[in-house]
């Protein structure tokens, strides 16, 4: 138990102590909101879908959420080699502790993120539903940490260099984030994308939270909350066996 | 005297490549042990089995008596580490560290407390446990993982180059202090450098070790006499050759390399 709360506030020690890396991280997000939110506003408002700023927000607290809890999970590449890892691998506590401290911190730090973002978004114009509405979101925020935490802690304990980085950045990270509907309507999509989104974890992540947020949703809650609940369980436990088996 | 560590035919290997090669030696308890050897000999990865980060392809390992593959929490609280790269939380102070540490270790807070400052003030620490150790430099962070490994009180220390990249002085004084550690809490130190000098000064044993194979192995007077040399680092280039391994210049390296340029 020990291990695991020291382990966890080290994560989020670090990050409250990283304020020049918090600001510049909120930067995308922001940018998104604004250029597309303002940018996009008149093109779909004009095809008959209400204010793309409504739309996107939920989507760019997503996207929010995905990449923290994806980069304190592939920190791990570095981390073991030429960090702290280390010193808590030769330790003498069950590496699931480890693997539960480090996580639970990760996921800890990209609900932070997600708050912030919603703040940012409500500066923006963005209006929820109600207040309850971001109670409801928030469930939806911590199920996509969970998820993309562990996805994130099973890739970052196989990655064995920088290259390999790129690639999952490239080749997973990225489409992850852009075929889950976090910029667009899943609706009316051709049949060869839709296939695809419906693979895609974070499409039930952002229809959660857009469905809890704004109250309009594509698959709907209960599936959303289904999958993301069985999606976790499975990515969670990957990563803390793949955890597990690391050698340095 | 009885042993520490022993060490039996002791081997691992890479898919078809062997790192260490049916090694065996056995370091006295309260002795300060060398690892000397040219790049990629082989001394991180022998380190590594014996502090149970890597599963050996064969033979076998006693720590204080244990097997540390099979009963490995048990082995872990007896041995303190200094890895060859840094493995300091640099966002944390110096005392965080400590604490950290201490708690891993199962240590009660009163003792944690305890042993961190009569540590910290050992190693010149003390006045600056609340600063992030992000702005120490090579020297002090060097100490400071010194003083970690020794906070749970280990029978074991190993240090694996512990003194890369330091200068004089600060080299000289960090011997210092692991010699009086050495005394004082009757420590065994296990240590890998490459300079002579240094193994020469601290340790009262040496293994040569060169492509996986202990070409070598004595104190650094037999050392001398048997290679018919009048240095130690005459002696090591007798028994290594001179040509320059580049073996180790693989994917770690390209990551060292980046690791620094990102983390400053
Ligand atoms: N995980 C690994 N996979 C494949 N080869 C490895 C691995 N770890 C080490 N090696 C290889 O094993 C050899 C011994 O490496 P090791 O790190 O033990 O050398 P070393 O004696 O510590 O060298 P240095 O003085 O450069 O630190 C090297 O050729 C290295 O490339
Ligand atoms: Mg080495």
């Amino acid at each position: 138990m020990g291990a695991i709360y020291i382990l966890w506030l080290r994560e989020v020690k670090r990050y409250l102590r990283s304020r020049a890396q918090v600001v510049a991280s909120l930067g995308q997000p922001l940018m998104y909101l604004v250029a597309l939110g303002f940018g996009l506003g008149p093109v779909f408002r004009a095809s008959g879908n209400g204010s793309y700023l409504q739309f996107v927000a939920p989507g760019v607290v997503g996207m929010a959420v995905l990449f923290t809890s994806m980069f304190a999970g592939i920190g791990l590449l570095w981390d073991r080699q030429f960090g702290f890892l280390k010193e808590t691998l030769v330790a003498p506590v069950p590496r699931i502790s480890i693997v539960l401290g480090k996580t639970l911190g990760g996921i800890t730090v990209a609900l932070i993120q997600g708050v912030l973002v919603i703040v940012i978004s409500l500066i923006a114009g963005f209006r929820p539903a109600s207040w309850l509405a971001l109670l409801n979101g928030f469930v939806f925020m911590l199920l996509i940490a969970l998820v993309f935490g562990g996805l994130g802690t099973a890739i970052g304990s196989r990655l064995q260099d920088m290259q390999g980085f790129q690639l999952v950045m490239n080749f997973l990270v990225m489409p992850i984030f852009f075929l889950s509907g976090a910029l667009f309507p899943l609706d009316h999509l051709p049949k060869a994308l839709a296939a695809v989104t419906d693979l895609d974890p974070l499409s039930y992540g952002i229809d959660g939270l857009r469905g809890a947020l704004i109250g309009r949703a594509h698959y709907g809650f209960r599936i959303d909350l289904w999958v993301l609940c069985l999606v976790a369980v499975a990515l969670l436990s990957l990563g803390s066996y793949l955890f597990s088996k690391i050698e340095i | 005297m009885s042993a520490m560590i022993e060490v039996q035919s002791l081997s691992k290997r890479f898919g078809a490549f062997t790192a260490v090669d049916n090694i065996s030696f056995s370091v006295q308890t309260g002795e300060v042990f060398a690892f000397l050897g040219p790049n990629g000999a082989g001394k991180t990865t022998t380190i590594k089995m014996l502090t149970t980060l890597l599963q050996p392809s064969g033979g076998t390992i006693l720590l204080d008596g244990l097997d540390p593959q099979r009963r490995q929490r048990e082995a872990r609280q007896r041995f303190g580490i200094v890895f060859q790269d840094p493995s300091l939380e640099s966002e944390l102070t110096a005392a965080e560290n400590m604490e950290l540490h201490g708690v891993l270790y199962h240590m009660p807070r009163k003792l944690r407390l305890e042993r961190t400052e009569r540590l910290l003030r050992m190693f010149e620490l003390w006045e600056r446990r609340k600063e992030p150790v992000k702005r120490f430099s090579g020297g002090m962070k060097r100490r400071l993982e010194i003083a970690r490994g020794l906070l749970h009180t280990p029978r074991i220390l190993f240090l694996d180059e512990p003194t890369l990249g330091l200068d004089p002085q600060s080299r000289n004084q960090l011997w210092t202090h692991v010699k009086a550690l050495n005394q004082e809490e009757h420590v065994t130190v296990f240590l890998t450098t490459h300079y002579m000098e240094e193994a020469e000064r601290v340790a009262e044993r040496i293994a040569v070790i060169d492509h996986g194979k202990i070409v070598a192995l004595g104190s650094p007077q037999e050392l001398k006499q048997n290679t018919g040399t009048g240095s130690l680092e005459q002696a090591f280039l007798a028994l290594t050759g001179t040509t320059i391994r580049d073996e180790s210049a693989g994917a770690a390296d390209q990551l060292r390399q980046f690791a620094r340029m990102w983390r400053r």
